[in-house]
C-alpha cells in the first residue's frame, strides 16, 4: 500500500490511534479472562503477564535497538534480590521493596551499559553473556546472603501491601492477576509512547545504520545506554514482581537461561513490535504446558523452537503479520 | 604436604586443565577465525564426544586400551558428522549472519543436552583410563595417565599447526580466512571450507571430552564449563590466533588449578571471568591478537 506524502500525517495520526485501540482491547481480553478462565489458567496467565513485561524489556533493546544482549537474566535477578534481600533481611514493606528492586536494575543497568558499550557485535554479546556470568557466580558465592540454590522464600504474611487504608494481598490468585495486568498495561504503554517518540525512532535508526547517525551528529552511546537503561530498568521490575508475587527469590532466575527465554519469547512474537513478547511468552508457555503432558523434554522444544523461528520466522509471529497483512501494527 | 610440592601438584593439574582447554578452545577459535561464527553449542560437542566415548567403551570388550582407542578414533569422527550436517542444515541457510547464528547454536545446545539426557541419563558415568601406572615422585604418586594427556594434547595441538601452515587444506583454510570472496573468485569452494572447519572445531572438542573423561565422568552437563572457559581463552588468546590461544589456554588452565586449590572454585570463575570481561571491553583484540582488519 503506498500514502502519498501528504496524506503520511494524518494517516500515522489515525494508525496510532487504531494501535491504542488494539492495545486497550488486548488488556481488556486479559482483564476478562480473570473472570472467565479457571483457577489453573489465572495462575499462569498471571505468571506469564511478569514474565512477558521482562520480554518487553528485552524487546527494547534487541527488537528496536537491534542489541543483542544475552545477559539479561543478571537484570531481572538484580530486580528479584534488589526487592527481596531488603524484604527478607531488612524487614521492609513491600512497596519500598519493590521500589530498591527497580533501583537497583537501573543501577547495574547503567554500570554495565557504560562498560559493554564500548563493544559492539559479537563482542556485545559475549560481553553481556560474562557479566551475567559473574553475577550468577556471585549469587552462588554470597550464599549467607542468597541462600544460593536453596533461595529465599518469602512468607505470606511479608508480601502485603498497605497502602493508606488500602490493602493488597499479593498472596490471593486475583489481586495477583490484577497486579501483574497492572504492571504489563504501563510497561506495554511504555513502549508504546517510545516507538512514537524521537527517542524510539533514534534507537530504530541506530538499528539500521549506526553510522549514518553518528555521521549526522547524534550520540550514539548516549541513546544506546538510554536503551540499555530503560531495557534493564524494565527487566528488573518483572523481576522485583515476579519475587513479591510468587514468594521465592533464587539464584536459578540469574542462571543463562533466563537470559536465552526473553530473546526466544520476543523472537517468536515478533522482535520490535509491542504486542510481540507478550504473544511469545503467551505461546512458549503454552506450548511448553501442553507438551509437558506427554514430554519431560521441554529443552528439546525450547531449542527446536529457537532454530525454527530464526530459520523460518526470523520475524516473528507479530512481525510477520506486519510485513503481509497488517501494515499499521506498532 | 609442604607448600612446594603441592604447588607443583597444583600446577601438574593445571597443566592437564590447560591441554584439555587447549584443544576444545582451538577448535571454538577455528571456527570463529575461519567463519566468523561464535559457536554456542561447542561445549555440547564436547559433552557429545565424552558420552560416545563412554558408549564406545561400554560396548568393545576386553582390554580397556583397546575400547579406548577405538573410541579416540569413532568419537570424534561421530561428531565431527553431526556438526557437519548441523552445519549444512542450519548455519548455511542463515548465510552465517552472526546474531541469527549465535541464536540457532543456542538452539542446538538446548537440544543435544535434552538429547544427552533422554537417552543418556542424568548420571555421571566413568570410563576407565586405558593404562593405569602411577609415577612415584619423591614427595607424591601421580597419575601417568593425566601425563600421557598432556603429551596427547601437545601432539594434537602441533598436528594442528602443521595442517593449518604447512599443507594445501590449511592453505585454503588461511585464504578462505584473510578474504573469502577473492578466495571463492580463485575457485576455492568457500562452502565446502566452512562446513569443514565446523566439522573440525567440533572434533578437535571431542578429542579433548575423550582424553578428560577417565579423569573427569561423562555428564550430560559437562559442556558448560568448557564453553566458557574456551571463551575466556579464546578472547585473551585473541579471537582467530592459533599461538595466543595456546599461551591463554596454558594461562587460563595453570591459575584455574592453582587458584581452585586455594581459594574457593566459585570465586576463582567468578574473578576469571570478570577480568576477561574487562578484557573484552577495554582491549578487544586480545591480549596476544592483533587488530582485526
Amino acid at each position: 500500500m503506498s500514502l502519498d506524502a501528504p496524506q503520511t500525517g494524518m494517516a500515522s495520526a489515525r494508525r496510532l490511534d487504531k494501535a491504542t485501540a488494539l492495545h486497550v482491547g488486548v488488556i481488556l481480553v486479559l482483564f476478562a479472562c480473570l473472570f472467565i478462565l479457571p483457577d489453573y489458567h489465572v495462575g499462569v496467565l498471571a505468571r506469564v503477564m511478569v514474565l512477558a513485561v521482562f520480554a518487553i524489556g528485552y524487546n527494547i533493546l534487541f527488537g528496536y535497538t537491534g542489541l543483542l544482549s544475552l545477559g539479561h537474566a543478571m537484570f531481572f535477578a538484580a530486580g528479584l534480590y534488589g526487592a527481596g534481600m531488603p524484604l527478607y533481611h531488612l524487614d521492609w514493606p513491600v512497596m519500598p521493596s519493590f521500589l530498591a528492586g527497580i533501583a537497583s536494575g537501573t543501577a547495574l543497568s547503567l554500570i554495565i551499559g557504560v562498560l559493554a558499550l564500548r563493544t559492539t557485535g559479537v563482542a556485545f554479546m559475549i560481553v553481556t553473556l560474562m557479566f551475567a556470568q559473574v553475577a550468577y557466580l556471585a549469587s552462588l558465592y554470597f550464599t549467607t546472603y542468597t541462600r544460593g540454590e536453596e533461595g529465599l522464600v518469602l512468607q505470606p504474611e511479608i508480601r502485603q501491601v498497605d497502602f493508606l487504608s488500602f490493602n493488597l494481598d499479593l498472596t490471593d490468585p486475583a489481586s495477583r492477576y490484577m497486579a501483574a495486568l497492572t504492571l504489563l498495561t504501563i510497561a506495554l504503554f511504555i513502549t508504546l509512547r517510545i516507538v512514537k517518540t524521537p527517542f524510539g525512532r533514534n534507537l530504530v535508526a541506530i538499528r539500521e545504520n549506526e553510522e549514518r547517525m553518528r555521521m549526522l551528529g547524534y550520540n550514539v552511546f548516549q541513546i544506546k545506554l538510554g536503551a540499555v537503561v530503560i531495557s534493564g530498568t524494565i527487566a528488573a521490575t518483572a523481576g522485583a514482581a515476579y519475587g513479591l508475587f510468587f514468594g521465592y527469590v533464587g539464584s536459578g532466575f540469574a542462571a543463562i537461561q533466563y537470559s536465552i527465554l526473553p530473546l526466544l519469547w520476543v523472537l517468536i512474537g515478533g522482535a520490535a513490535t509491542t504486542l510481540g513478547p507478550l504473544l511469545g511468552t503467551i505461546f512458549m508457555f503454552y506450548v511448553i504446558d501442553i507438551t509437558s503432558g506427554f514430554t519431560s523434554a521441554w529443552l528439546l522444544i525450547v531449542g527446536g523452537a529457537l532454530i525454527t523461528t530464526i530459520l523460518f520466522f526470523p520475524k516473528g509471529i507479530l512481525g510477520t503479520l506486519r510485513e503481509k497483512r497488517i501494515p499499521w501494527l506498532p | 604436604m609442604a607448600f612446594g610440592p603441592f604447588l607443583l601438584l597444583a600446577s601438574l593439574e593445571g597443566l592437564v586443565t590447560a591441554a584439555v582447554l587447549a584443544l576444545s578452545a582451538l577448535g571454538l577459535s577455528l571456527v570463529f577465525g575461519v567463519m566468523r561464527v561464535v559457536n554456542v553449542a561447542h561445549g555440547e560437542f564436547f559433552m557429545l564426544g565424552a558420552v560416545i566415548a563412554w558408549a564406545v567403551t561400554t560396548a568393545v570388550s576386553g582390554h580397556p586400551a583397546l575400547g579406548f582407542v577405538v573410541a579416540l578414533v569413532v568419537s570424534p569422527f561421530i561428531v565431527g558428522a553431526i556438526a557437519f550436517v548441523c552445519e549444512r542444515l542450519v548455519l548455511r541457510r542463515l548465510h552465517y549472519d552472526p546474531e541469527s547464528t549465535i541464536v540457532a547454536t543456542i538452539g542446538l545446545l538446548y537440544i543435544f543436552q535434552q538429547l544427552a539426557l533422554s537417552f543418556y541419563g542424568a548420571d555421571a558415568r566413568p570410563v576407565e583410563a586405558p593404562f593405569n601406572i602411577r609415577i612415584q615422585l619423591p614427595w607424591f604418586g601421580y597419575s601417568g595417565y593425566k601425563l600421557a594427556v598432556i603429551a596427547a594434547s601437545i601432539l594434537v595441538i602441533l598436528a594442528t599447526w602443521f595442517v593449518l601452515t604447512r599443507t594445501r587444506i590449511g592453505m585454503i583454510m588461511r585464504a578462505t580466512q584473510y578474504d573469502r570472496e577473492t578466495a571463492q573468485a580463485f575457485g576455492i569452494p568457500v562452502d565446502l571450507v566452512y562446513a569443514g572447519v565446523f566439522a573440525a572445531g567440533a572434533m578437535l572438542a571431542a578429542i579433548a571430552a575423550v582424553l578428560i573423561v577417565p579423569i573427569q565422568q561423562a555428564h550430560y552437563l559437562m559442556g558448560r564449563d568448557p564453553l566458557l572457559l574456551s571463551f575466556i581463552v579464546v578472547i585473551i588468546g585473541g579471537l582467530g590466533s592459533l599461538r595466543g590461544t595456546v599461551i591463554a589456554a596454558l594461562l587460563i588452565g595453570l591459575s584455574d588449578g592453582i587458584i581452585s586449590v586455594f581459594f574457593s572454585p566459585t570465586l576463582a570463575k567468578m574473578i576469571a571471568t570478570l577480568l576477561v570481561a574487562m578484557v573484552l571491553v577495554f582491549r578487544p583484540q586480545g591480549l596476544f591478537g592483533t587488530v582485526a582488519r
